[in-house]
């Protein structure tokens, strides 16, 4: 009786649209989310993760309306990140159908905001989004950045990890900028580093290339793995991963 | 004809995939906090996320816990979700203050206590065989989101489910026409909606 390991695709949508190549014979439209999601939903995903890379916020409708359609369609639960800014955004985002939310710049700029969100709506929908890479400026040797990785913020990311969690956030997104796309596996180390600051359970993100990248994750202390571009491009499928986790004695569902 | 089944709208989260599920499970749903309505349906679903405490609040705010006594004493099917179970119980800790729940059952919501809360992700259980919500579905896994939960039952005979995170805490209650689930059935894809349709099955016999 242990809770399993989640395996959680991540998809990018700007202006409700999947973005990164996205190729699987079966569907009638593999840039439509919500198709997409009730794919992975069936394959057997343990989640579904969106990120909104949408640049305009007058695009945000067009979010909110994937994000009812999707949910509409899924039997798991659905987290949606990307522009969360406000409480009111929280709240159209669940009001939607979302059943977790995903913070980052806001919280960075505003860290009360974990607070309001958490105490408003419960740290179990609030998840902060940590865009962590290597630097020689921290203790940890890890900082935040923003603008997807482009932009240092001088702040430790360990340290940051802990204090969204103290504030209030119930799960962490933790994404390695360095490892992204490069499908080298997991950053380890900063999966290591992060684990015993925090309570919540951790997402690692970021890097996942093969089926031997995901036991070694969770044996550094993640809870659950996302993955984007193996799972999109159908290098690998979500049953192949949890067969792999199976193997490694890690319990899957 | 299709039970008709309400699912109490207090302003607690997204309860339009609990609708869903149920009309997938062969209700006839209403989200809905008329007093009426909930209370003559066949079967009245009890939400919940976020704090137990709130929830309460919520709940008083549409009457909600008087609405459930009265279906409990009448005989009158209830389903508690998450915190929508946990509020059938007679208190919650949370925070260190002690808040009253409905009490349709003794005992207390606690911390759960392990190395990494919320217990959040799909975990077995372990039903006990005449179980009727369980039925064809006792050895799936269930989509779980809480950090607190009932851990120690006291009150009279049930059909008590239990699961284990870090500690062992209660899962789901079957006490005649009262039942609850500590995950969330809506979120837990096949299984889940097969354990909605066995609930939804037993409206018609009522």
């Amino acid at each position: 009786m242990t809770v399993a390991v989640r395996v959680i695709p991540c998809l990018d949508v700007d202006a409700g649209r999947v973005v990164k190549g996205v190729n699987f014979a079966s569907l009638r439209d593999a840039g439509d989310p919500v198709e997409l999601a009730a794919f992975y939903d069936a394959e057997g995903a343990d989640e579904i993760v969106f990120l909104d890379i949408t640049a305009s916020s007058s695009n945000r409708e067009t979010t909110l309306g994937v994000v009812r359609r999707t949910a509409e369609m899924l039997s798991i639960p659905l987290t949606v990140g990307g522009g969360v800014r406000t409480v009111a955004d929280i709240d159209r985002l669940l009001r939607a159908g979302a059943d977790k939310v995903g913070v980052n710049t806001a919280a960075l700029d505003r860290p009360e905001f974990l607070t309001e969100a958490s105490d408003r709506f419960g740290a179990q929908c609030i998840v902060i989004s940590v865009d962590a890479r290597r630097c020689a400026t921290t203790d940890s040797g890890f900082e935040v950045t923003t603008h997807g990785g482009r932009t240092g913020t001088g702040i430790d990311a360990v340290v940051w990890a802990r204090r969204a969690t103290e504030l209030g956030a119930g799960e962490v997104l933790l994404n390695a900028m360095d490892a992204d796309g490069t499908t080298a596996g997991y950053d380890l180390e900063l999966i290591r580093a992060v684990r015993p600051v925090v309570r919540v359970p951790i997402i690692a993100s970021g890097g996942a290339g093969s089926l031997a990248d995901f036991e070694p994750a969770i044996a550094a202390g993640a809870d659950a793995v996302l993955a984007a571009s193996v799972l999109h491009f159908g290098t690998l499928r979500i049953a192949d991963i949890k067969g792999a986790l199976a193997a490694a004695g890690r319990p899957v569902r | 004809m299709a039970p008709k089944v309400v699912v109490l709208d207090y302003g607690s989260g997204n309860l339009r995939s609990a609708e869903r599920a149920l009309v997938a499970a062969g209700a006839e749903v209403m989200v809905t906090a008329d007093s009426t309505l909930a209370a003559e349906c066949d079967g009245l679903v009890v939400p919940g996320v976020g704090a137990f405490g709130a929830c309460m609040a919520g709940l008083r705010g549409v009457g909600g816990p008087q609405l459930v006594a009265a279906r409990v004493a009448a005989g009158r099917p209830v389903f508690g979700i998450c915190v929508g179970m946990q509020v059938l119980f007679a208190s919650g800790v949370e925070h260190g203050n002690d808040g009253a729940g409905i009490a349709i059952w003794p005992g207390v919501v606690e911390p759960l206590v392990a190395p990494v809360l919320p217990h959040m992700g799909w975990n077995t259980v372990a039903a006990p065989a005449e179980s009727r919500l369980f039925a064809g579905v006792g050895g799936e896994r269930f989509y779980f989101v809480h950090s607190f939960a009932v851990q120690h039952w006291t009150g009279r005979a049930a059909l008590l489910t239990w699961a284990e995170h870090g500690s062992r805490f209660l899962a789901a209650v079957e006490d005649g026409p009262v039942v609850a689930t500590q995950f969330h059935p809506e979120k837990s894809g096949a299984a889940g909606a097969r354990l909605l349709t066995n609930w939804v099955n037993t409206l018609t016999e009522a």
